[in-house]
């Protein structure tokens, strides 16, 4: 029972990581129907970023606030890495819109490749990695042969992940840019004609996945303590499996997916065997796609001719 | 007067708008390069993580695109509208390439045959080497496995990310098999070709009823589960560490050594390492052109017409009653059987293997090759394959860079950085890949080339 809840509260932080990439998978299939296959990568980015940014701002506030200079370090990684997804889109994707199904595909696992070597060329290839931090736990159970409990650390990334997904799930339902995405992913040639801005509405949504994949960055690091550039690719798959387990193009789906995917990671870790984690993440993967391919919360997707 | 409304005055550059639009570039720029530019990295004697300044390079790196950005602005205002955008090859190239087809293809195949001897006259016997095995072979290979990989995806329409599994089925099929049991590599090729292609079918018929991303996102995973595998039951593969000590080929059973019975004293020539790798040059020539005529012989027949035909409209196909399970399922195994052949080929010629070798990043490399060389065109992915393998070969040559910049410099580092950039910049200049026309297999009267935007992939 102790075993249980720990690795509960292991797998709903670990969760809350995919569930935040997820977030940036949905979001971009539902508007342009496209695998940003790069995203993984952008959220390897910003944990990098995430890692310069702390170095300095905690050299310069000193070690006592560090809660303080994690929030900085937030607020940086969330704009610098927008900024690069801003970039991609324009680049990458923007001038293939319309071209055909595969072209953007195939140009985001470029840019894959490219964000990869990119971080590998001007950060060097080794394991990056920062003092600990944020070390202390609270006890939940007293228990002589297995004390739960739960770390500072944990607490952090757990509120902070739910307190960002009600701001963005208040965007997403209740502005008027949300309306503007929402509209976009339902008909994007309707959209257009009644006045909203798609090229825009679609930056946006890069944007927002950006944000949403750099919290996740800092995330990561905060656990972690060290990042290296091959860190995008796994987290970017399950992340992506998480999208299609809570049905792509949900928003509450994308974080359901990622906790369940957390979950079922640590999961079998603690009671199976740990070498055959990211086996059981690609297996779901399959046979939810197979089986279920519009996912828990999804819409089936209706085949017109 | 009225001529002057009619003939198009040449446009004047508006400097003002050009530079505000460097300016804009410049500033996103600098915005890229804090702080993943500006602060690199590095670990220090005590193991701490220290931060080193590199302000120059961020400055060099927005002044490029500052001035890049100016002289594209500039091109852009000046440019006639009327005009087509930039051409590399003047009009009609590819139609007398196209044309001509046989001639060339004639004339490739000979430059491929006497290539080791060109490459030894050049480069004399032990300078050859390098050019046979780095360049020839290796390049050999991936044109085959992206010969493969285009049944798959640019005849059948199937968009598959973990094709690098069954080219480590057939590597690790003839290792074990060849270490284990003794048999020879003649025995084996076809039968790690046939193992692969039943691991061809085995993963193909679960995704069979998903279609575009869905598929390839399967099949990425089935690549990457098959590679996990191969890490963790160490006690089949070895995991990690690989298998070493893999038989070599032999020349109908005479060993390249240097012993009595080998093939230099046994025809009477002085010892080089080079025979085997001449030997392995033609095996693995064979071997793609075998893939090349089966696919073209393929396309002919009813499976290669109703591959294509699944390629454009799945619907349409099955109210046709074709059956698309069976034609999905031939595609991926035969697809899978020269990925097979390739991999055991590769174990054989590596004497080595490991998991390393079947990341996914192989499996996109293949993929590149097949979409930039023009999906269905055997001649695109040979050119794509020449460009993206030698290419990338050939920045392990230019040590002159280093005298530029410095001793530090290694261009291999920027190998794959360069693929990358050069994945989206093809697609963005050519989407349809550097060969876009096609040859329809059914015609009337006349057989007239079809433009690529005419077709849609990926529905499948």
């Amino acid at each position: 029972m102790e075993v249980f809840v720990q690795q509960l509260i292991n797998g709903l932080t670990l969760g809350s990581i995919y569930g935040l990439i997820a977030i940036g998978y949905t979001m971009v299939f539902g508007i342009i129907g496209m695998v940003n296959f790069a995203h993984g990568d952008v959220f390897m980015l910003s944990a990098f970023i995430a890692l310069i940014f702390f170095m300095l701002i905690s050299a310069w506030l000193g070690a006592g606030l560090i809660v303080l200079a994690l929030f900085f370090v937030l607020i940086l990684a969330m704009f610098f890495t927008s900024l690069w997804n801003w970039t991609i889109e324009r680049v990458a994707y923007r001038p293939l819109r319309g071209s055909f199904r595969l072209a953007p595909l195939i140009s985001a696992i470029g840019m894959s490749i490219f964000l990869m070597n990119f971080v590998q060329v001007v950060q060097g290839p080794r394991n990056k990695p920062i003092p600990p931090m944020l070390n202390k736990s609270i006890l939940l159970i007293d228990s002589a042969t297995y004390p739960v409990s739960i770390s500072y650390k944990q607490i952090i990334i757990i509120v902070s992940t739910v307190v960002l997904l009600a701001a963005f799930w208040f965007i997403v339902q209740k502005t008027s840019l949300g309306r503007a995405q929402r509209a976009c992913e339902q008909d994007r040639k309707m959209a257009s004609l009644l006045g909203i801005d798609v090229d825009r509405t679609i930056s946006i949504t890069f944007v927002m996945g950006a944000a949403l994949a750099a919290v996740a960055g800092v995330m990561y690091l905060v656990l972690y303590g060290v990042v290296s550039f091959h860190d995008g690719f796994v987290p970017g798959v399950k992340a992506f499996t998480a999208a299609v387990l809570g049905g792509i193009g949900s928003l509450p789906g994308a974080v359901l997916g990622g906790l369940l995917i957390g979950l079922i990671e640590v999961m079998w870790s603690a009671y199976f065997t740990i070498d055959y984690k990211d086996v059981a993440a690609f297996c779901i993967l399959a046979v939810v796609l197979v089986f279920m391919p519009s996912g828990i919360l999804g819409r089936p997707e209706v085949e017109k001719v | 007067m009225a001529m002057d409304a009619t003939t198009p005055a040449k446009r004047q550059a508006d400097m003002m708008a050009a530079l505000k639009e460097a300016a804009f570039a410049g500033l996103i720029t600098l915005g890229l390069c804090i702080p993943i530019i500006s602060w690199g990295t590095r670990q220090n004697i005590e193991n701490q993580l220290v931060l080193d300044p590199r302000w120059d390079t961020v400055a060099w790196a927005v002044a490029i695109v500052f001035v890049g950005r100016f002289l594209m602005a500039l091109r852009q205002q000046t440019r006639d509208p009327n005009k087509p955008a930039v051409r590399l090859l003047p009009h009609g190239t590819i139609g007398f390439f196209q044309r001509h087809s046989g001639l060339f293809s004639l004339f490739g195949l000979g430059f491929l045959l006497v290539f080791p001897i060109i490459a030894i006259t050049l480069a004399g016997w032990g300078g050859a080497l390098k050019w046979i095995d780095n360049f020839g072979v290796q390049i050999l290979i991936y044109v085959m496995l992206g010969w493969g990989l285009n049944i798959v995806v640019g005849l059948a329409g199937l968009l598959d990310l973990g094709y690098v599994a069954f080219y480590a089925v057939g590597a690790y099929s003839y290792a074990l098999l060849a270490k284990n049991f003794g048999l020879s590599f003649w025995i084996l090729l076809p039968l790690s070709g046939i193992l692969a292609a039943f691991w061809g079918m085995l993963l193909g018929f679960p995704v069979l009823r998903l279609r575009g991303d869905y598929l390839a996102i399967v099949t990425l995973a089935f690549g990457e589960i098959i590679r996990l595998v191969l890490v963790n039951w160490t006690d089949f593969s070895n995991g990690y560490a690989g298998i070493s000590g893999i038989p070599r080929p032999t020349f109908f059973g005479i060993p390249f050594t240097a012993a009595d019975n080998g093939f230099a004293a046994v025809f009477g020539l002085e010892f080089t390492p080079l025979y085997r790798t001449i030997f392995l040059y033609y095996v693995i020539l064979c071997l793609a052109l075998l893939t090349a005529f089966v696919s073209l012989r393929l396309r002919r027949l009813p499976v290669g017409r109703a591959w294509e035909a699944l390629r454009e409209d799945e619907i349409a196909c099955r109210s046709l009653g074709i059956n698309t399970t069976n034609t999905k399922l031939t595609a991926f195994s035969l697809g899978a059987m020269f990925g097979g052949f390739a991999g055991s080929f590769f174990a054989a010629r590596q004497g080595f293997i490991s998991p390393e070798s079947f990341v996914f990043m192989e499996s996109a490399i293949i993929l590149a090759i097949v979409v930039l060389g023009g999906m269905g065109s055997l001649w695109g992915c040979a050119i794509a394959a020449t460009a993206m393998i030698g290419g990338t070969e050939l920045l392990r040559e230019l040590d002159f860079l280093k005298q530029v910049f410095g001793n530090d410099f290694d261009p291999t580092k920027y190998r794959m950085l360069i693929f990358g950039l050069a994945m989206v910049v093809i697609m963005i200049w050519k989407p349809r890949g550097l060969i876009s026309t096609r040859e329809p297999t059914a015609f009337l009267k006349e057989k007239k080339a079809i433009s690529a935007d005419m077709v849609q992939e990926g529905h499948g």
